[in-house]
């Protein structure tokens, strides 16, 4: 059974159509659209954070966004141990949240990326990439102006230890300069996940390609893990 | 607080930019001398970036009709029909002026003007472009520039989360006191659902949305419809500052409030704020009307009536509500934490009365407003006709596969990635085709559809000839779209030029209007919208005239359609339209002989039309493999460029003269690539439509070779065309 799935749209939010485009396609289900002040989630096994400029991110990325009324609901729901998945403005919201260590930095290269990287599948042992081939490299775009993924030295060690990098930039295609080539990691636990990189904008050929495709029908359980 | 008496001298009225014969006319018309407020909302009434009054003789010839437009010039954007119920909204604007005084604001905020003339409408914006123009890459202010204004247009567009999916950037010290920054904008919308401006019905609420107002921008307009001099840095105060997370949300808010049955009628406040659009309603809708200012959300203490009414910050509306609704309409600006306030109301009185602290501040006839605006027929001397030049007066270069490397990876020709890799091309997941093509593509819907978009414009050619210019500004445009397999459908004008006082400049303008006016009766690619901006000069040196042309192209089949990589080892290449002759003002005399003579290449536009018809039937038959349209370079850039997107090389053969050849930008042409069972049957085909075909060479290896004259690989040509603009921004 594909799971059921939700996305939170925040003012500022402009990613969250594309995201339901594509949970939609992989799992056939319509997911649940739930608004930045709503204080409950509807009964659902994945909750996503989209990518966008949450509030503007006038102050640090996804900052005030971590301090919407949703959150303390999406807080509650990951300790029961439930998915949720921030890409982008998600992820950054994920780290301002602490339900993933670390913080997202201005781009190496100050200014704003827009391209397509190369990714590779770093580890499976999380909730999301669990039906993904290890080590596999695909496709996939980024757009982003805070990517360049940082933590002190302690944290890195625990995420390359605890195997908790689920996706690196590879083949030389780091587009911000993020450290060990991070593009995505997860919580202890498996069921939290952050990435900049946007799958869901590479799920259908007109899009380019389907390589984004994998990573969904993984997290969504469409594939037998 | 600047007081609403002070006293109206002759000095004050040449600083709001009107001339004395235009204050006797105000005088005439309300047969008093106006308040100070008076003064300042005739100024921004009656300036040429408001009223056209320059250029409106001259618009009003172009075509603007065709089977499938809803909606022409006069709204805030064009509505054109692409089938089962939908339409696309959009049009160009430029924010020249203030871009070079701020580059990142200004063209933030004239990315955010273009965007909310769309989704005013009652679309939502689903695609971007801009053309930018600096001036050369060794004026001390070109860097400055390019990155401010890249940055601002990028953030901009990117945070209010449209894909921005096309554009062209150049260079040339015609712009060095002057850039040229224009916003294109596309949205969609269902025909049964387009918003005008338009109010209607007496006691009818005026309604304010969105952002505060405060003192940013206050005289914007008078400011863009004047030249600069040494004293530009003092016009900063006169830059809009830009806020694309309100204007996100007001996006938001209005397509939901639109759906309510709320909205009477919408105009968004751009040029000259709170007065143009109240102006535009009650006019439009013949009504009066009238307004309260203590009503209306300022983010400034203590300000003047003057300054509310011309103040031009950014992401605000005024609307025309239903009373019934207004509670509705409220809760939905709430949720959206936006302001909403009751500012005025209809009347039936033609007055447009303002209201400020218990004084009557303004009282002026609403109609005569805009329609008495002054027109001018100024007088123009047309441009004297150059020599085309034969090729054989040309000389030819040293070294072919240098001049050819150096074409592709120069500042004008080098790739735009370093651009356009700052705009999100992606975001709404509907992007096909994003720039670097000779199109952008974006999906519409789930039935297979599409549109296209391309911006246009070879302001070098415009400048030697004026009405060829013109013409070709939209046949270029016109073949962009046909080259990825859309049938264009109508475009918007961004007319760029000098001062309209100047009879020669003038004449670039009438010439120029002539050209577009033939094309797009030609090409049946009517003008539904567009923008003018003139005196785009700086201490009396103007820029190179620069009429871009936005067009908007439909795919039935999304499938159907071509990208310019060569595919597949082994295709054939083929040449339609002749080989190249031309040689005069073309990238090739300007780039490797230094310089710009003789005539451009004149546009055969029935040839253009037989042509492009004949590709497209290509495309949409699958009968092709890439296709890409010849333009700055001729065949030897388009060959380089088809060999880069694709990572693969060829082998073609062109006979003498091979400058002329390679280089020539005779119009009209396309390069095609066939697989090789496919190939007789095109080639007939063509013959049979009448066309001139060449068989010229072959897709394959990793070297471009011209037999006899050249050979360069690649690999080569792609490090030469993608490094030019990084390593200018990197001050190399």
């Amino acid at each position: 059974m594909p799971m059921k799935s939700a996305v939170i749209t925040f003012p500022g939010s402009n990613r969250e159509r594309d995201m339901m485009y594509a949970l939609e396609l992989t799992s056939g289900i319509a997911p649940v659209s739930v608004w930045h002040a709503d204080t409950t989630l509807p009964d659902v096994d994945l909750v996503v954070l989209p990518g966008g400029f949450s509030y503007g991110d006038y102050l640090r990325s996804g900052a005030i966004a971590a301090r919407a009324p949703i959150m303390d609901a999406v807080r509650d729901f990951a300790e029961k141990g439930r998915l949720v998945l921030g890409v982008c403005n998600g992820f950054q919201m994920l780290t301002e949240t602490g339900l993933l260590p670390g913080a997202l930095m201005r781009n190496a290269g100050l200014t704003f990326v827009c391209r397509e990287v190369m990714l590779e599948t770093a580890s499976t042992a999380n909730r999301f990439t669990d039906g993904m081939a290890r080590g596999a490299v695909w496709r996939c775009p980024v757009a982003h102006h805070d990517g360049n993924y940082f933590a002190d030295t302690d944290t890195i060690q625990a995420l390359e230890d605890e195997d908790r990098v689920a996706f690196r930039y590879a083949r030389g295609t780091n587009p911000n300069g993020s450290i060990n080539d991070i593009a995505g990691i997860t919580n202890k636990r498996g069921n939290v996940l952050g990435m900049m990189p946007h799958p869901e904008n590479l799920v259908d050929p007109l899009q380019g390609g389907i390589d984004g495709r994998a990573f969904f029908e993984s997290a969504l359980g469409t594939v037998a893990a | 607080m600047i007081p609403n008496d002070i006293a109206i001298t002759p000095e004050l009225i040449e600083a709001h930019g009107l001339k004395p014969d235009e204050y006797e006319r105000i005088l005439a018309l309300i047969g008093r001398t106006p308040t100070f407020t008076e003064l300042g909302i005739f100024s921004a009434m009656w300036n040429e970036h408001c009223s056209y009054k320059s250029s409106k003789k001259w618009l009003k010839t172009l075509p603007t009709t065709g089977p499938r437009v809803i909606l022409g010039p006069g709204e805030n954007a064009g509505v054109v029909d692409i089938g089962d119920g939908e339409a696309v909204v959009f049009k160009m604007e430029s924010h020249n002026h203030p871009s070079y005084i701020e580059p990142y604001q200004g063209a933030a905020t004239g990315v955010g003007g273009i965007l909310r003339d769309v989704f005013t409408m009652g679309a939502r914006p689903i695609a971007a472009m801009n053309a930018l123009r600096f001036g050369a890459p060794d004026h001390s202010r070109t860097r400055h520039l390019v990155s401010g204004v890249v940055a601002g247009v990028g953030g901009y567009g990117n945070s209010f989360g449209v894909p921005t999916v096309g554009g062209e950037v150049e260079f040339h010290a015609r712009y060095n006191g002057n850039c040229l920054v224009n916003a294109f904008a596309a949205g969609l919308l269902r025909t049964d659902g387009i918003f005008l401006s338009k109010a209607e019905g007496v006691g009818l609420p005026v309604v304010y949305l969105g952002a505060k107002t405060g003192r940013d921008g206050v005289g914007g307009a008078t400011m863009a419809s004047a030249e600069f001099d040494e004293t530009i840095e003092e016009k900063r105060p006169t830059v809009q500052v830009g806020d694309p997370f309100t204007e996100k949300c007001l996006l938001e808010a209005c397509l939901e409030l639109m759906k309510t049955g709320a909205v009477v009628a919408i105009q968004d406040m751009g040029a000259a704020g709170l007065t143009c659009s109240a102006v535009e309603m009650g006019a439009k809708g013949n009504l009066g009307v009238t307004l309260e200012l203590d009503q209306v959300p300022v983010r400034e203490e203590r300000m003047s009536a003057y300054e509310m009414m011309l103040s031009e910050s950014q992401e605000r509306m005024l609307m025309v509500l239903r009373p019934d609704k207004e509670a509705e309409a409220k809760e939905i600006f709430r949720k959206w934490g936006l302001d909403f306030a009751i500012v005025g109301v209809t009347t039936d009185t033609l007055r447009f009365i303002v209201n400020h602290q218990g004084e009557t501040v303004a009282d002026l006839p609403i109609k005569e407003l805009g329609d008495e605006a002054p027109e001018y027929d100024r007088p123009w001397s047309p441009s004297p006709k150059l020599e085309t030049l034969p090729a054989s007066r040309i000389a030819e270069p040293d070294d072919y596969a240098a001049a050819l490397s150096t074409l592709v990876g120069n500042a004008n020709g080098g790739s735009r990635r370093w651009v356009y890799e700052q705009y999100d091309t992606l975001v709404q997941g509907n992007t096909v085709a994003s720039p670097g093509g000779d199109a952008g593509i974006v999906r519409v819907g789930d039935a297979g559809k599409a549109l296209a978009f391309s911006v246009d414009v070879t302001p070098r050619y415009v400048g030697a000839d004026p009405f060829e210019g013109g013409k070709q500004a939209v046949a270029e445009c016109w073949r962009n779209l046909t080259a990825v397999g859309a049938e264009p459908l109508a475009s918007t004008d961004n007319l760029n030029f000098g001062n309209p006082e100047r009879p020669e400049i003038m004449g670039q303008l009438v010439e120029a209007i002539k050209g577009i006016g033939a094309a797009c009766e030609a090409l049946e690619m009517p003008i539904v919208s567009g923008n003018v901006s003139l005196y785009n000069e700086t201490s009396g040196e103007a820029i190179l005239p620069t009429p871009a042309i936005g067009g908007v192209g439909l795919l039935d089949d999304v499938n159907a359609r071509a990208s310019l990589a060569f595919a597949n080892d082994g295709d054939i290449i083929a040449l339609i339209g002749g080989h190249g002759t031309h040689l005069g003002q073309s990238t090739y005399q300007r780039d490797i002989l230094g310089r710009e003579e003789g005539a451009p290449p004149p546009v055969d536009l029935a040839a253009e039309k037989r042509r492009g018809d004949f590709v497209r039937s290509l495309i949409r038959a699958g009968r092709v493999t890439a296709v890409h349209d010849l333009s700055d370079g001729g065949l030897g850039v388009a060959l380089a460029e088809m060999a880069i997107a694709g990572a693969r090389g060829c082998t073609v053969e062109v006979p003498a003269p091979a400058h002329a050849t390679l280089f020539g930008e005779d119009q009209g042409r396309y390069v095609l690539t066939i697989a090789p069972d496919r190939v007789a049957g095109v080639l007939e085909d063509a013959l049979d439509a009448g066309l001139e075909v060449a068989e010229i060479g072959k897709v394959g290896g990793e070297s471009l070779t011209v037999e006899d004259i050249l050979t360069i690989s690649v690999a080569k040509l792609d490090e030469s065309h993608e490094n030019w603009f990084p390593n200018y921004m990197a001050g190399a």
